[in-house]
């Protein structure tokens, strides 16, 4: 990013109303619950400075490792589905013309459903008496309901997430794939390779950068999911669908433990920063000599 | 454009796209049906086909006004994103400053914070403000994650347009506004086009944030969807032609960005 | 290594009518095995497109493809055994060096050792013996064509090597030294060798044919020397050279021409259809001559270049251009002069319908 561009320290009055914003949005609240988490508010007058109790207290709490547990296999099962689901869907992706304007609206569609309308419309189709997924399902003979069964209510979710979000990885790979130069192919057609041959030496090396991205956003995003899981199962049955944001929102909202919800907050926050940094410098050592060769 | 497995890629895709129509299809095909008619039968298609709940969400205020709230934050937001992300985007892309690398990194934090951690600050935060159910205020809490977004997108494209024509227009002797708006601008005309499709994607689709800082002037449609349950039952036809007039504007909006929406999803770095 | 016949035409649609309609007009062609043959013409002109017919990137929507008397026309690049080398580098980023250039033997199941000896003597021919284990992706633009080149040179069989202007992105001082290098190979792999450039003097300096092209028309095709001497038609008259060649319209009448009414005379033995003709005369070979000698017109100059190895006069002749290139012994007139230049030479070629009119002896 940073070859041969001039210095000059007066930009910074470019960057300065992002800066605002976003400490606004951010860094005001963030003050705020790093306050709250070392605090015990008794009541608004009584506040007692009580140090890392409560980080101490919300690591030791077993529903949040089991929490997290479920958001750490959710996450990966969201990730080792939809990627690959997103590549093949990118490749079979027509190029040009109006076949690809009409698949390419058709894919990106379900990105652009207010997150808990995706809930809903889940919610309708997995019911056996209204919803077409259901009633199939009691037709065949499955006793299929994602209420009452955990392991049910775990593949609807994560069916329910692989629709939503693959087309994510799907563009992103899309967008890889037309920047590579026809002479490419042609020149593999002359070489005589193999379609495996083409994918593995051509396509998916030039896609790196992009599903690099895709990586990131689906692992970050999976991970802080809240919306979808909630309007279908509301967590349940039991606790088999609760995710880490759920179980943040119930503690900060529904029992108003602001010190411990407030300790979570930034112990889920930095378990996401923590990851994401870990898996963005893997990537980067993926290939770094690939910055070199710039675009053909 | 392979030939080899040809039949195999179409016969994918159709069973992809079939894949991803079916539960939207289902949610359309109970739009157009009554209530009873749900509760009653089981149809693929709607036997009395019926505008009336469509009818009921145009003239019932409490429910079309949720799309207009919706629709103004999300305005509201695009446009301070876009606005404060804009020169932003174009500091990174073109120089070298104290710090530019760790502001940068530090943008794209606000996008992996969960919003659920934001949750009761933000709460406090514009109830202490008195902004709370306002539209301005969701505006400014998406702030959180557009406009780091905004910034990175935009970068990306503005990182393709080479510097010479900066200087071409330096030594012409434009100022730094008139070259800004009258000739940057429209060279990165698609960046701009993207980077709005995602602020209003972003924007439209959040309901944590969205329904915690309102409650009656600017509910938001994401919020007024979860109070269909009435004496009679669950407003399920209702509830649907709800749902699928929510997928209409960003069906919209993807179809005058459809050129650029690939690149757009790879920040430009394609 | 083969003889490459054309016999074709393409069209854009399914229904040519007009001259439009086609990429290439219906041209017929032919290859010598072992010979080295440029495609020059500006954008547009069809070169690309006749060299993806010749490679098998694309099909011609009329006529026959033939290798060795074999017709090829629908046949893959693979099976023609062609090798082609692109304008910017194709190589594969995650080989090595050494891998990329074995990729095409190795995909054909060739043996390892015998893999291993193709691959060492072709980078040595190419110079890139000390990179075969580095990352391809890491070299610069000029080595990473060598390996595009390496890769078709690698197999042993391949029919003929294409080029489809491989120089545009290297740099320029490192130009001349990959043409030298391909000069060399085809001297001493004698492979048929088809190079597709806009630029005259690659084409020129590289092949012993060329074949000019515009609009889709193969103009001529012949040695650099018969393009620059007698080109066929004024397209390459002007193409070629620098600058190109002069033109003037004239009368064409018994024993002469008249330019400008001005009547100017055959020394030789010379005689042309009568009617309208274009005269046409190299800036290298418009002499000055003398008031009266029957074959000269008066001129004023009005700009002088001294270019360095020649002055480069601009004259103006009732109201058209010429320009001529004076050696630098001579001393040149000076801006305003008139001077006058001597047309009618054993050099001056004519054109009716810009094609060349033989004159008859």
């Amino acid at each position: 990013m940073n070859n041969h561009k001039p210095v000059n320290q007066k930009a910074w009055w470019l960057v300065l109303p992002v800066i605002l914003c976003v400490a606004f949005s951010a860094v005001l609240p963030l003050m705020t619950v790093v306050n709250y988490s070392v605090q015990d508010i008794i009541s608004p007058q009584r506040r007692v400075f009580v140090g890392t109790e409560w980080f101490v207290m919300v690591m030791r709490d077993s529903d949040l490792h089991l929490a997290l547990w479920r958001q750490i296999q959710f996450s990966l099962a969201v990730l080792l589905i939809e990627i690959p689901l997103g590549i093949a869907l990118a490749l079979s992706m027509p190029a040009q013309g109006w076949r690809a304007s009409v698949v390419l609206v058709i894919v990106a569609l379900s990105l652009l459903i207010p997150w808990n309308v995706v809930g809903t419309i889940w919610q309708i189709f997995g019911r056996s008496d209204i919803g077409l997924l259901g009633h199939t399902l009691l037709k065949l003979g499955v006793d299929y309901s994602y209420t009452g069964n955990p392991e049910h209510a775990w593949w609807t979710v994560l069916i329910m997430d692989v629709w939503h979000w693959t087309p994510l990885v799907a563009l992103l790979a899309y967008a890889g794939l037309r920047s590579i130069p026809d002479a490419y192919y042609q020149a593999a057609r002359i070489d005589g390779a193999s379609q495996w041959a083409v994918f593995r030496y051509i396509q998916l090396p030039k896609m790196r950068g992009v599903l690099m991205i895709a990586v990131l956003l689906r692992f970050m995003d999976s991970f802080m999911i809240y919306t979808e899981p909630f309007v279908l199962t509301g967590g349940g049955p039991g606790n088999a669908t609760t995710f880490l944001s759920q179980y943040l929102t119930t503690k900060a909202v529904g029992q108003f433990d602001l010190g411990p919800a407030a300790a979570f907050s930034l112990i889920y926050f930095f378990i996401i920063l923590l990851f994401c940094f870990v898996l963005y410098n893997w990537m980067q050592s993926l290939g770094t000599s690939d910055k070199e060769q710039g675009h053909a | 454009m392979r030939d080899g497995n040809f039949k195999a890629r179409w016969l994918f895709l159709i069973a992809y796209l079939v894949f991803a129509l079916l539960p939207i299809y289902w949610m359309v095909n109970m739009s157009f049906k009554t209530n009873q008619e749900i509760l009653s039968s089981f149809t693929l298609w709607p036997t009395e086909f019926t505008w009336a709940n469509y009818k009921t969400i145009f003239t019932d205020p409490s429910w079309y006004s949720g799309y207009v709230n919706s629709l103004i934050y999300v305005g509201i937001n695009t446009a301070i994103s876009l606005t404060v992300a804009l020169p932003a985007a174009y500091a990174f892309s073109r120089y070298r400053f104290l710090g530019d690398k760790h502001v940068f990194f530090w943008l794209l934090t606000n996008r992996m914070t969960p919003p659920a951690v934001f949750l009761l600050p933000f709460f406090q935060l514009y109830t202490t403000l008195g902004l709370m159910d306002t539209h301005i205020a969701v505006a400014l809490a998406h702030l959180l994650f557009n406009v780091p977004l905004a910034v990175w997108i935009l970068e990306g494209f503005m990182s393709g347009i080479p510097r010479e024509i900066d200087e071409t227009a330096y030594i012409d002797g434009y100022s730094f506004p008139r070259f800004f708006f009258t000739i940057f601008l429209p060279l990165i005309k698609a960046g701009v086009g993207v980077a709005a499709f995602f602020c209003f994607m972003f924007s439209w689709v959040e309901l944590l944030l969205a329904r915690t800082l309102t409650s009656v002037n600017a509910k938001p449609i994401v919020a007024t969807m979860t109070r269909t349950v009435s004496a009679s039952g669950m407003d399920w036809a209702t509830l649907a032609a709800a749902g699928v007039l929510t997928i209409v504007p960003g069906a919209i909006v993807i179809w005058f960005v459809r050129h650029y929406i690939a690149k757009g999803f790879a920040m430009g770095r394609v | 290594m083969a003889l490459i016949e054309l016999d074709l035409a393409h069209a854009y649609g399914p229904n040519p009518r007009t001259d439009d309609d086609y990429a290439l007009l219906p041209l017929k062609m032919a290859f010598r095995d072992g010979g080295a043959y440029a495609l020059l013409g500006p954008s547009g002109c069809g070169k690309t497109t006749m060299l993806n017919i010749i490679s098998g990137l694309l099909v011609p929507s009329q006529g026959t493809v033939r290798f060795d008397g074999r017709d090829v026309t629908r046949d893959s690049p693979q099976q023609r055994n062609i090798a082609q080398v692109f304008q910017f580098p194709v190589i594969y980023d995650t080989m090595t060096v050494a891998q990329n250039l074995a990729f095409p033997l190795r995909n054909r199941r060739v043996p390892e050792a015998e893999i291993r000896q193709r691959v060492g003597r072709i980078a040595e021919m190419l110079e890139l013996s000390g990179q075969l284990d580095h990352r391809a992706a890491g070299l610069s633009a000029d080595q990473k064509q060598k390996i595009s080149l390496g890769r078709g040179l690698v197999r042993s069989d391949v029919s003929a090597v294409l080029f489809d202007e491989p120089l545009t992105v290297i740099d320029p001082h490192l130009k001349w030294q990959l043409r030298r290098k391909l000069k060399q190979i085809h001297h001493e792999l004698k492979l048929t060798l088809i190079y597709v450039t806009h630029d005259q003097v690659e084409a020129l300096t590289f092949a012993d044919e060329v074949v000019v092209m515009s609009r889709g028309r193969a103009v001529q095709k012949g040695a650099a020397a018969d393009l620059f001497e007698r080109p066929a038609h004024t397209f390459v008259g002007h193409f070629i050279g620098s600058p190109g060649m002069n033109f003037l319209p004239a009368q064409a009448v018994r024993g002469g021409v008249l330019v400008n009414e001005q009547p100017l005379a055959f020394q030789e033995d010379r005689r042309l259809p009568e009617g309208p003709v274009k005269l046409g005369i190299r800036p290298e070979y418009l002499r000055l001559g003398q008031a009266g000698d029957g074959r000269s017109l008066p001129a004023r100059v009005s700009r002088v270049q001294d270019i360095g190895t020649y002055f480069l006069l601009t004259c103006e002749l009732g109201g058209h251009t010429l320009k001529s290139r004076l050696g630098a012994e001579a001393a040149p007139p000076a801006e305003g002069d008139t001077v006058h230049l001597r047309l009618l030479d054993a050099h001056t070629c004519f054109y009716r319908d810009e094609q060349l009119v033989e004159a008859t002896a």
